[in-house]
């Protein structure tokens, strides 16, 4: 069987998980991959947990990455990270956001907040790399870049041609936004 | 491109012209998708019936019409399907069926292929996005070539994925030329008699069609394992067992029996591979052939590749094999879920924080306030189905009379356009006294934010008549009428007192416009730590921009859109807007 990377982009509703997956996908396309993603829409502007599923190959079948075989997670919150972790293969990158969005649950003190979820992520897996996406976003111009933050910190270990992901990312964010995306993506790029 | 985007783009290459449908997840892009094609009216019908009505109407009128919808509303077109079922079609007729397995975003999992058995209709299952657009124009085909409507079937997986798509040149629409003949499309029982003769001789062509049809087709492989499996399950029998030998199925009904046997003749070990129920197996076992199906698989949710590998291999004996793919254990930490929540500035969150307090009785309906049902708000008793609050209201009270000056039904203006004029009526005519809550946020807000007749635009945006909701139920014979702001919740509460109380049926119209489609315009609030006890009543509003400090509440600035709610729950001015005092 054809070798197929998987890709889980996970995070919460809002965060932007969805462009970033957009912007992943076309990079694939460019690259001459083929490429299924798999999304759920529910929740996309509802606070629940999102999650995206990319898988790339020369011939891919099912749309779905099933537990243990992401080769690459990107967490955009720490809880959802934790969440997706049994998906990660025993040697898969996790890039994880280290930005706490609490649950309703948590919020109405039915149930708590993991502690220390960084370091629990690291003590299971030899390749979390953790982010303040939501900084360095700021630091670009607008907080609601750190979807693109995290997409650079992914460009720079997938090591795909910057070019290619300079081109999908004109080509997926809106016209007026370019200069401060462009800007997060270099700071996440710096950090990969 | 997404299944429903290649649906489009599919009915636009066949040269369909008419569309309509209701919202539903995972239809809902389907429509929104066909408003680029200017060649194609297409239309948010009120609800599922009378977009089947319409494309019904479409097809007797000489256009190819396309009518889409989700699993559960099949069940309210189920009337005119059944008919038009025995009436067949002049251009074509397609009824996209989009189902839900693992119900992501539904109230059941009902498997819809039984539909084209009971209403004796074929059913076209494609598997991956370059199906669904190119079996829209061969579904097209065979609803001309055999005068039969067709229900057009996909599953979350196949309308929300991505994957490739080569696209073709659109055909020009064809307008057949209309033939008044009564015998075939007014079927009182003198004709309809007639009409069921071709029906059953149609099932017989139908199947004779299905042996050499270009959706269906054998894939020899091995001969140890045949699996016999169709839509999305189709790519997970590819991903979880390459070697194994495949029937796939493109059309789920009628079968072809002759290419079944075929292959069960071919291969060792027959499994039928497919979510929710034996569809396909217990057809392929009335044939009398020994065949796996749901005794190894369940009926419950959706699958895996490694789930369908694993239970295969463990029947033929490749107990290795199958142990290896079992799912690693969890990390073990349980983590906490991370339900949905109404936005931050959600014009429902005040309503159902009063009916809690005013412990109401309520009787729910379908859309974003269904979210009034969790915690921590938890002030809703039932929900059903579209439309189904004001009636379950109703005989709720009819069975008890405890139930009477307790009870509310709460509808939103979309779902209320779709199927709560009818109970309201009901309420009205049979003398109920219950009070009806329309949440009237001028959008169908929970599938993606779409128009409907209350709203007073179209699907593509244009202008159009806006149905006076007051002037409407006036109409229905309710004189207590009200319409309040939602965030007064003063008169929010004095208003439901009042109206809960009165011996007769009434409306309380209330009415915001959603917090996604308006700008923010007020202030953020912040807290002022002094005064603030740690009381945490604001807590139980359940608003995701309101949260705990270790003694005093914090507000996120960056969600709260300063709706002012938590200012009218705080007894200590603890919360202000930024910038200025309480109000």
């Amino acid at each position: 069987m054809s070798k197929v990377t998987n890709i889980l982009l996970v995070g919460v509703g809002g965060q932007g998980t969805i462009l970033a997956s957009k912007i992943l996908a076309q990079v694939a396309l460019d690259s001459g991959y083929e490429v299924k993603m798999s999304e759920v829409h529910g929740m996309a502007q509802r606070g629940g947990s999102v999650v995206t599923q990319l898988r790339l190959g020369e011939q891919v079948n099912s749309p779905l990455v099933q537990q243990g075989e992401a080769d690459i997670i990107l967490a955009f919150e720490q809880l959802e990270a934790l969440r997706w972790l049994p998906f990660l293969k025993k040697d898969g990158i996790m890039i994880v956001n280290t930005q706490v969005i609490e649950p309703m649950p948590v919020i109405i003190g039915a149930a708590r907040y993991p502690e220390g979820i960084i370091e629990k992520l690291q003590a299971q897996r030899e390749r979390v790399i953790a982010v303040d996406a939501l900084t360095e976003a700021k630091n670009a111009g607008n907080a609601k870049a750190s979807n693109v933050v995290l997409i650079g910190v992914l460009a720079k270990k997938t090591g795909i041609d910057h070019e290619l992901w300079q081109k999908a990312l004109e080509a997926k964010v809106p016209q007026k936004l370019i200069e401060v995306n462009r800007q997060a993506f270099a700071a996440g790029y710096a950090l990969g | 491109m997404s299944g429903n985007e290649a649906i489009a783009r599919g009915a636009y290459e066949a040269g369909v012209t008419v569309a309509a449908g209701y919202p539903g997840t995972p239809s809902t892009e389907i429509l929104e998708n066909i408003v680029q094609y200017t060649s194609i009216k297409a239309q948010w019908s009120p609800n599922e019936k009378v977009a089947l009505e319409v494309g019904a109407g479409a097809s007797i009128g000489g256009a190819r019409a396309l009518v889409t919808m989700k699993h559960v509303g099949v069940n309210v077109a189920a009337d005119p399907l059944f008919t038009v079922a025995y009436t067949g079609v002049n251009g074509g007729l397609l009824l996209i069926s989009a189902d839900d397995p693992g119900m992501h975003s539904s109230q059941n999992e009902q498997d819809n292929r039984y539909y084209g058995k009971f209403a004796k209709v074929p059913v076209v299952e494609p598997s991956d996005s370059q199906e669904a657009k190119d079996f829209v124009g061969i579904a097209l085909q065979i609803s001309e070539d055999f005068d039969t409507p067709v229900i057009f079937r996909t599953t979350t997986r196949v309308n929300h994925s991505q994957s490739l798509v080569g696209l073709k040149e659109p055909q020009t629409p064809v307008l057949k030329p209309y033939v008044k003949n009564p015998q075939k499309y007014v079927m009182v029982p003198a004709y309809a008699r007639l009409r069921h003769v071709v029906v059953e001789d149609r099932l017989v062509k139908l199947a004779r069609y299905a042996e050499t049809s270009p959706l269906n087709r054998i894939e020899w492989g091995g001969k140890k394992i045949g699996v016999i499996t169709g839509g999305i399950c189709y790519q997970y029998v590819k991903e979880a067992l390459p070697e194994a030998s495949v029937l796939k199925l493109g059309m789920s009904f009628p079968l072809p029996e002759g290419l079944i046997r075929e292959f069960a003749r071919g291969v060792d070990n027959l499994f039928v591979v497919e979510e929710l129920e034996p569809f396909l197996e217990e057809q392929v076992r009335a044939l009398g052939l020994k065949v796996h199906g749901k005794d190894i698989f369940t009926r419950i949710g959706e699958y895996t590749p490694n789930l369908i590998a694993q239970k295969i291999l463990l029947t033929i004996g490749a107990q290795e094999k199958a142990e290896y793919l079992a799912s690693p254990a969890n990390s073990g930490e349980p983590v906490p879920v991370r339900p949905p929540v109404m936005c931050p500035g959600c014009p429902h969150r005040g309503v159902f924080y009063t009916l809690k307090q005013l412990k109401a009785v309520v009787a729910g309906d379908i859309g974003c306030y269904t979210l009034g049902s969790l915690a921590p708000l938890e002030a809703m008793d039932t929900t059903i189905c579209m439309g189904a609050s004001i009636g379950t209201a109703l005989g709720m009270e009819k069975a008890n009379p405890e139930f009477k000056g307790r009870t509310v039904s709460v509808i939103g203006d979309s779902t209320f356009m779709h199927s709560g004029i009818t109970g309201l009526v009901d309420l009205v005519y049979n003398q109920g006294q219950g009070t009806v809550l329309i949440l009237d946020n001028s959008i169908t807000a929970m599938t993606g934010h779409q128009h409907n007749p209350a709203t007073g635009k179209t699907l593509s945006e244009q202008p159009s008549y806006q149905v006076d909701l007051v002037k409407l139920v006036q109409a229905c014979g309710i004189s207590r009428v009200q319409v309040v702001d939602p965030f007064e919740l003063k008169q929010v509460k004095a208003v439901l007192q009042e109206e809960m109380a009165a011996p007769e049926p009434s409306v309380v119209i209330l009415r915001r416009p959603c917090a996604l489609i308006v700008k923010a315009t007020g202030e953020s609030v912040e807290t002022n730590q002094e005064n603030c006890t740690g009381c945490f009543q604001c807590i139980k509003l359940g608003c995701p921009a309101i949260s705990k400090g270790e003694k005093t509440v914090m507000i996120n600035s960056a969600l709260c859109t300063g709706c002012g709610l938590c200012l009218q729950v705080c007894k200590f001015s603890a919360l202000v807007k930024v910038g200025g005092k309480g109000e």
